[in-house]
């Protein structure tokens, strides 16, 4: 069952010509995603790696109460951006989401959307116990249990709630897998994107977007 | 047509030295800006690792034909400023490309950038980019405005619209600086001058938080590599018009890379010491503050 604005229809345009609008075909993307295996000599991956790791842009998007533990990072107290750790607004710019505690199903669908916009290498940290196991949301009847089984994580960083401190050292955890060349998350996701998509769907019941979100 | 082929690699080793420096030169800005703050601020070499990391990144897509054009544009509008005017004066090596009419051409390159982004924004469909690009223009528009009154009131001063002649007619002496011979233009130009650098109070533009970053929502990758370049190259280009043209050029190097942090530092403290404005205020700063003093430089001169 698709949204109203998916649907197919016909649009007149200011000069009085009608045409057809098929927004799943025009706005969004027909192909699944494509797994892009690092393609350059070691020497030059390593320099990438160096600069991804250095160069952290958060999307700043919070699904949960944990967001509230990312604002003091960009405060004089903690300073992230010493670390290379920036914010940015838009997913296309971002390469690191941060899922900020539980995320109830309504949120997955926006953070899926916000994920799959963002481009190759992407990471996700799961910040908080609700992303590993549901944490005191273990039996609610919307949240989601395990962030692994919609989008790959490449770090947890566990606490109710962590301090900022924790996530500053979990995100130079982060820039360590990074550097190492391990954080291939988003090759991860094109490569298995059947049962993530599939995984995604068991969960969200009224599937009103498409099927791929960039 | 004689021309000095040995022009060329002269004008890449400006380049080089222009896109280094004011990397260098943004993050140190934004440096000042924190400990203002009380940060620490960003580390000096993070806009390297920001645009290597963009440069980096292994996917990417397209709109269209004019998306792939703006940073093109932008970026060309950077380097443009740069060959066409004289970086050192008096020096055959960084002189670069400078002719007798290089100042019209100078005042276009600044605009150009600005049209390209329109257009390349524009057909990434994103709602904000279009609201951001409206905005920008018009803050551009209008700071833009100050400025070419005061470039007129000095090219008519030294009845000349060749830079180099220009620079040359303020050697010799603090004193012989357009500062000094024309105040009204260069106060004029400086207070425009704010409104172009995109720091506080008229940065709203590209504030993350207003309309999402505004223009630029939609690039990423490659593409946001080539605008963080030019992010680089113009405000340098942009400085080294008004030092030739306001304060004395630069003889060599030092002189060259002291002037150019000056001339930023002024943008910088003003835009700790003040909030952001919104766009129609500072449009109507800009028409009640600057252009009178613009228009008034002329009918001095």
């Amino acid at each position: 069952m698709m949204r109203e604005e998916l649907k197919i229809r016909v649009v007149k345009g200011p000069d009085g010509v009608e045409f057809e609008v098929d927004p799943l075909r025009d706005y969004f993307c027909e192909a699944p995603p494509a797994s892009h295996p690092p393609a350059y000599a070691k020497i030059v991956e390593d320099l990438f790696n160096w600069a991804r790791s250095h160069s952290l842009w958060i999307l700043g998007f919070g699904t949960g109460c944990g967001a509230i533990e990312m604002r003091p990072l960009m405060t004089p107290r903690f300073d992230a951006y010493r670390y290379g750790i920036a914010w940015r607004p838009t997913p296309r710019q971002a390469n690191l989401l941060v899922i900020s505690g539980y995320l109830s199903v309504k949120t997955l669908k926006r953070a899926i959307r916000a994920y799959e916009q963002m481009q190759n290498p992407k990471y996700v940290v799961g910040l908080g116990s609700c992303t590993i196991n549901g944490g005191m949301y273990w039996d609610s009847y919307n949240t989601i249990k395990r962030l692994d089984d919609y989008m790959p994580v490449d770090l947890y960083i566990t606490g109710c709630m962590p301090r900022p401190e924790a996530l500053l050292q979990g995100f130079e955890d982060l820039k360590k897998l990074i550097r190492a060349g391990k954080a291939e998350g988003a090759n991860q996701y094109a490569e298995k994107f059947e049962w993530y998509k599939a995984n995604q769907k068991q969960v969200i019941h009224d599937w009103d977007m498409p099927d791929y979100n960039w | 047509m004689d021309f000095d082929w040995m022009k060329i690699p002269y004008a890449f080793l400006t380049l080089f030295i222009v896109v280094n420096y004011g990397f260098l030169l943004n993050a140190f800005i934004q440096k000042i800006g924190a400990r203002v703050g009380r940060r620490h601020g960003i580390p000096i070499w993070q806009n390297y690792a920001d645009m290597f990391k963009n440069y980096g990144l292994r996917s990417s897509i397209t709109h269209g034909v004019m998306f792939y054009l703006g940073p093109v544009f932008r970026l060309s509008g950077g380097v443009g400023l740069i060959l066409f005017v004289p970086i050192i004066y008096g020096s055959t090596m960084f002189s670069n490309m400078s002719f007798a009419g290089d100042l019209i051409l100078a005042l276009y390159f600044i605009f150009f950038g600005t049209l390209g982004m329109a257009l390349g924004a524009g057909e990434s469909g994103h709602p904000h980019a279009a609201i951001g690009i409206t905005r920008g223009l018009s803050q551009v528009t209008t700071a833009e405005l100050p400025f070419a009154l005061a470039v007129f009131s000095v090219a008519l001063q030294y009845q000349t619209l060749s830079v180099t002649d220009i620079v040359a007619a303020q050697q010799g002496g603090v004193l012989n600086w357009t500062l000094f011979t024309n105040p009204l233009a260069v106060s004029a130009a400086m207070l425009s001058f704010l409104g172009s650098m995109m720091r506080p109070p008229f940065d709203v533009v590209i504030a993350p938080q207003e309309i999402p970053i505004g223009p630029p929502t939609e690039y990423h990758s490659s593409y946001l590599a080539l605008m963080q370049t030019n992010r680089a190259i113009f405000p340098i280009a942009k400085i080294v018009i008004y030092m030739n043209l306001f304060f004395g050029g630069a003889t060599d190097w030092p002189t060259f890379f002291f002037k150019v942090f000056m001339i930023y530092l002024w943008s910088a403290f003003v835009g700790v010491v003040f909030p952001r404005f919104r766009v129609e205020q500072s449009i109507r700063w800009f028409l009640i503050w600057a252009v009178p003093l613009g228009v008034l430089s002329i009918v001095m001169v």
